[in-house]
């Protein structure tokens, strides 16, 4: 485990067997004929203090993942469990007061926040529907996390569209903030800024782990956001984990031919890597409504044997856990 | 909670804000003040918004400026406009232009009266079968169906009929046979707008879901809710008119645009009294026009939220 990681120290966020099907409808009944399965039972833990980097390519579920996690989507099955506390089966009251401690950044900073409402009442909203402060209090709050992420009280009277996607982007992570959560599911939460502004972002989320002592899970598609923000990495493929590790590991030593793969196909910013190995995959990512049988990455693994067609490899190891057969050395 | 103050570059980044907040300063703009200043560029629409202040004025001023009382009658019949009566009389001696004036608080009392509660209605229904889709949805919008394949004049007659002509009960009536197309309204916009991201960030907040509901979801739905009630408010009054005019609407001696109307249904009225019939035409015409044109002003301005 990271460095970070005190030795058995209790996970903040439980993932167990999590699966989140979507039905598939057809005909005048609406008969269900099968299921996309979005996430096929996946497994992970997350320690205080830690970033856990989520990545995958689009359609793998990791942003349905997230929103399983904090309830936005109910997850078909399996088990959340947060601070001792089973996410998948509370109720929706004491999922509400619960969720202080849980909380999530999007990834379209246009689109999340209410057009309608001024910065300062969307701040001030969280705190006065969980009755944590009042009057002065809350404005004092607001004031104090608007200069926490780099803007100033002189903001609070604008609409969201009267600022840039980076300023917005600070003012979802105050939203988030502003509760003092313990864990952060940040969804693809750069994806949508130009390169400076996310750097930006990025940092600022760091300050801001050290400075309240936050847990994020960081979900992305971009390695190079994940790489430096992470201190572990799971990679997902079709709905399953495939490899969990440190960070270094993963870039370094990635065991899962998926792993390695994703990563040459990372453009390294240096023209004299160049030539450094690339693995080319054909074909496509199979339907998620109809995964492959065995190891789901088996249709375009270049090292795939007869065993990897018929059974399942499970997550197997201790701090650099793999999914497959025949691991990479 | 206590919140730690900010350490050093996010002190720099704080500043270097600051003095783009005060450079921005005079370029602010609210919402209201754009959608404002759109509405004025259309010039019909603006000429509308004068033509229905000044019936609503009329209405609100109907004893100042009526010179006598609606119901009054006088020893002239049928007489031509002149100083006394600025358009004439009618057949049992009223002064035309004084039951014009009165008749005015009929049809904004009805056009406005009937809007308001179906949008009251509709709002409600679509927004639950919006958000809750499921089986809510499914029993919502098949009234809505029911609702919307009665033929509608007919069951308004015979309603009116059995519960009594009269100008509460025809708001009445309207209102609650008005509501299915602003149900429909809403529910679509309610279930594309509960896909936004800012809606889920409410759910995540911890938020009720009436406050969900009515302070994230609707009030982004309201520019197409608000252009439809001013269409219904043109149709209410037309509504009215036709009501009044089968003498199923507001009852004689009362005076309403569409109950004035009746009379031009004699050959006579029509050929030779034309002071009994084109008044009311017109102002019914006039009223209609003048919504329908600020109802399009609207829906221009309304249209995009973000642009400037």
């Amino acid at each position: 485990m990271s460095p970070k990681i005190k030795e058995k120290q209790k996970p903040l966020l439980e993932v167990v067997n999590l699966k989140k099907y979507y039905p598939i409808k057809k005909g005048i009944i609406s008969k269900t004929v099968g299921h996309v399965k979005a996430v096929d039972g996946i497994s992970f833990s997350v320690y205080p203090g830690e970033t856990m980097g989520l990545v995958g390519e689009s359609g793998c579920g990791k942003s349905t993942t997230g929103r399983s996690i904090v309830r936005l989507d109910d997850p078909t099955d399996g088990d959340v469990i947060f601070q001792n506390k089973n996410l998948a089966n509370l109720s929706k009251n004491e999922m509400r007061k619960l969720r202080t401690d849980l909380q999530i950044i999007f990834q379209d900073p246009y689109s999340s926040l209410n057009p309608r409402k001024r910065i300062g009442d969307l701040l001030a909203e969280p705190l006065r529907a969980h009755k944590l402060a009042e009057g002065e209090e809350i404005e004092r709050k607001v004031n104090n996390i608007l200069e926490i992420v780099g803007l100033t009280k002189y903001h609070k009277s604008r609409y969201p569209h009267e600022f840039s996607g980076g300023q917005r982007q600070r003012i979802g992570i105050a939203r988030a903030l502003i509760l003092n959560p313990k864990l952060i599911i940040c969804d693809e939460p750069v994806s949508a800024l130009d390169v400076s502004i996310q750097a930006q972002v990025l940092n600022l989320l760091k300050d801001l782990q050290k400075e309240f002592n936050l847990t994020y899970v960081f979900i992305a598609h971009g390695l190079g956001a994940v790489k430096y923000i992470s201190d572990r990495i799971t990679v997902m493929y079709l709905g399953k984990i495939v490899e969990i590790a440190p960070t270094e590991e993963i870039f370094n030593q990635p065991r899962h031919p998926y792993t390695k793969i994703l990563l040459s196909a990372y453009p390294v910013p240096n023209p004299h890597m160049r030539n450094r190995e690339q693995i080319v995959v054909e074909g496509d990512v199979p339907s998620p409504a109809n995964p492959p049988k065995g190891c789901a990455f088996h249709t375009r693994c270049p090292f795939a044997q007869p065993i990897c067609r018929e059974k399942t490899p499970p997550l197997d190891g201790e701090n650099h856990q793999v999914a497959c057969h025949f691991p990479l050395t | 909670m206590s919140l730690p103050n900010i350490n050093e570059p996010l002190t720099k980044q704080s500043l270097e804000s600051k003095t783009l907040v005060m450079e921005e300063l005079g370029k602010e703009e609210s919402y209201l003040r754009l959608v404002t200043r759109r509405f004025f560029k259309h010039k019909l629409a603006v000429a509308g918004l004068i033509v229905f202040t000044l019936i609503i004025l009329m209405d609100i001023f109907a004893q100042v400026i009526a010179p006598h009382h609606p119901n009054a009658v006088s020893d002239t019949f049928e007489a031509a406009p002149s100083a006394d009566h600025l358009l004439g009389t009618d057949q049992v001696g009223r002064d035309v232009f004084s039951r014009l004036v009165y008749a005015s608080r009929v049809s904004i009392t009805v056009g406005l009266g009937a809007v308001a509660i179906y949008v009251a209605i509709g709002t409600v229904l679509g927004a639950l079968a919006g958000y809750f889709g499921k089986w809510v949805d499914n029993i919502i919008m098949r009234v809505t169906d029911v609702f919307m394949s009665f033929p509608y004049l007919m069951v308004i007659l015979v309603l009116v009929s059995v519960i009594g002509p009269n100008l509460f009960n025809i708001t009445l009536v309207l209102g609650i046979l008005g509501w299915p197309q602003v149900a429909r309204l809403v529910r679509g916009s309610v279930l594309s707008i509960k896909e936004m991201d800012y809606v889920k960030a409410g759910v995540a907040l911890g938020y009720s879901t009436p406050k969900i509901i009515f302070q994230h979801i609707l009030p982004n739905a309201f520019a197409p809710i608000l252009v439809n009630a001013t269409f219904g408010v043109a149709s209410a009054i037309i509504m009215e008119a036709s009501l009044s005019f089968l003498g199923m609407g507001v009852r004689p001696p009362a005076a309403s645009w569409g109950n004035m109307l009746t009379q031009a249904q004699s050959l006579t009225v029509l050929s030779s009294q034309p002071w009994l019939w084109i008044p009311p035409g017109l102002m019914i015409l006039l009223s209609v026009l003048s919504i329908n044109f600020i109802g399009d002003g609207l829906r221009d301005a309304l249209e995009s939220n973000q642009s400037r």
